[in-house]
């Protein structure tokens, strides 16, 4: 399964970024081969619409779950209508999110609902 | 003629000095008031309303049925307002979500779609208001329908009312945004006005840059003039930036105002000084065309 993770930096010692429009990079990682990619994000300074174009970007990748650490509304919206399913509230470093995730200490939201409100992630561009 | 009255701080008295240059000028004056989230002219020049237009934008939709999910609409959007969700076989239905609220209703996914299965159909998104009122010869003001959130088609729709024989007095809402350039850009000359507090001057300087870079000229007006410190008159001498006039802090001024009196109908010793104001205005666009 492919789950995608918010991360500060590119590599599994990294934090997982609490952004999802926002966030610096998305660590791709398949729970089956325990590979990953990380790729930067693109839309990390854009205007408006990072979280839309964000979300187009993991169903175009097949991502299954997405682990943040807050969601904006029409990220969620989006990400529900492409079925993927979403886990909020995740912090710590990468490897240990994945492995709590493996181990099926994450809990996937019943319903992809947003944790925050729009322009969230904008306060924090220059942390 | 036209002249905006912008500001960079908010609430520095731009309708206070609109209202009341229009009023010194008396019959030749339009005044067009461009704050279209929050018009308040009206409150000071109570004009009869005689015309009501609304404005529609484009809003894109989608034929469903014809879509081949490609994603070009969604990647030509410059706003991000488009989702295209590709369907995946009895898991995932098809999509193309449109987030109006970014979308600047440019065209351009119709556009590009080469199934033309994106239609576009009329949205109300505010109204332009006509009308007369005492003292000067037309006042017209735009109104966003609340919950919109571009502001800016409303302003280029008060801005087609411009009259260029006559003397076009055009109240800006603050800041230095999208609908702050709308209403300055093609004017003749900004009126810049500002207090002598450090809010006072760092929005002075950005509303400064903000008409250099679209090249208008401005001049200061510094209302409550004698508060706060003297940072405003070096700033504006180091940039060479005349001050046309200064308005004093007068509880009597605030008094009336708050009753919806503008300026000169309560201090009518203040016509002249805006006739002046006029004048020079004229003399420094004349010295620059």
């Amino acid at each position: 399964m492919k789950i995608c993770l918010t991360a500060e930096g590119n590599t599994l010692e990294s934090n997982v970024d609490s952004r999802f429009g926002r966030c610096k990079w998305f660590i791709i990682y398949d729970t089956k081969t325990d590979d990953f990619e990380a790729l930067p994000n693109a839309n990390a300074a854009g205007m408006g619409g990072v979280g839309i174009q964000n979300s187009t970007l993991m169903a175009e990748k097949n991502v299954e779950v997405v682990l943040t650490g807050n969601l904006g509304p029409n990220a969620a919206n989006i990400l529900q209508q492409a079925g993927i399913k979403a886990i909020t509230g995740v912090t710590g470093k990468v490897k240990d999110a994945v492995e709590r995730f493996k181990k099926g200490k994450l809990k996937v939201d019943s319903s992809t609902s947003p944790t925050v409100t729009p322009h969230f992630g904008m306060d924090k561009r220059g942390k | 003629m036209t002249i905006t009255v912008a500001s960079g701080k908010g609430g520095t008295g731009k309708t206070l000095i609109a209202t009341s240059l229009a009023l010194s000028l008396g019959e030749r004056v339009q005044f067009l008031d461009c704050d279209v989230e929050e018009p308040n002219g009206y409150i000071f020049l109570k004009p009869e309303i005689k015309e009501h237009e609304t404005v529609y934008l484009s809003k894109p939709k989608v034929k469903i049925d014809r879509c081949t999910f490609c994603g070009l609409c969604a990647s030509s959007c410059l706003y991000n307002a488009i989702a295209v969700i590709k369907p995946v076989k009895k898991k995932v239905k098809g999509k193309v979500l449109f987030f109006y609220e970014l979308c600047h209703s440019c065209g351009a996914c119709s556009l590009v779609c080469p199934e033309k299965a994106i239609y576009e159909e009329p949205v109300e998104k505010g109204t332009i208001e006509k009308g007369t009122a005492d003292g000067i010869f037309s006042f017209v003001q735009g109104r966003l329908r609340p919950s919109e959130a571009n502001p800016v088609p409303i302003v280029k729709a008060v801005k087609k009312q411009i009259k260029p024989d006559e003397i076009n007095i055009i109240d800006s809402s603050p800041g230095t945004s999208d609908p702050v350039v709308q209403s300055v850009k093609d004017a003749d000359f900004c009126i810049l006005v500002t207090e002598p507090t450090p809010f006072g001057l760092n929005d002075l300087m950005l509303a400064v840059e903000m008409s250099r870079k679209i090249e208008v000229p401005a001049g200061v007006i510094i209302n409550r003039s004698d508060i706060g410190d003297n940072r405003i008159d070096e700033y504006c001498g180091k940039e060479k930036i005349p001050i046309l006039l200064r308005i004093p802090f007068k509880r009597d001024i605030a008094v009336s105002y708050s009753r919806g009196i503008p300026l000169v109908s309560a201090y009518p010793e203040y016509r002249e000084e805006f006739k002046k104001l006029f004048d020079h205005i004229c003399r420094i666009v004349g010295e620059k065309t």
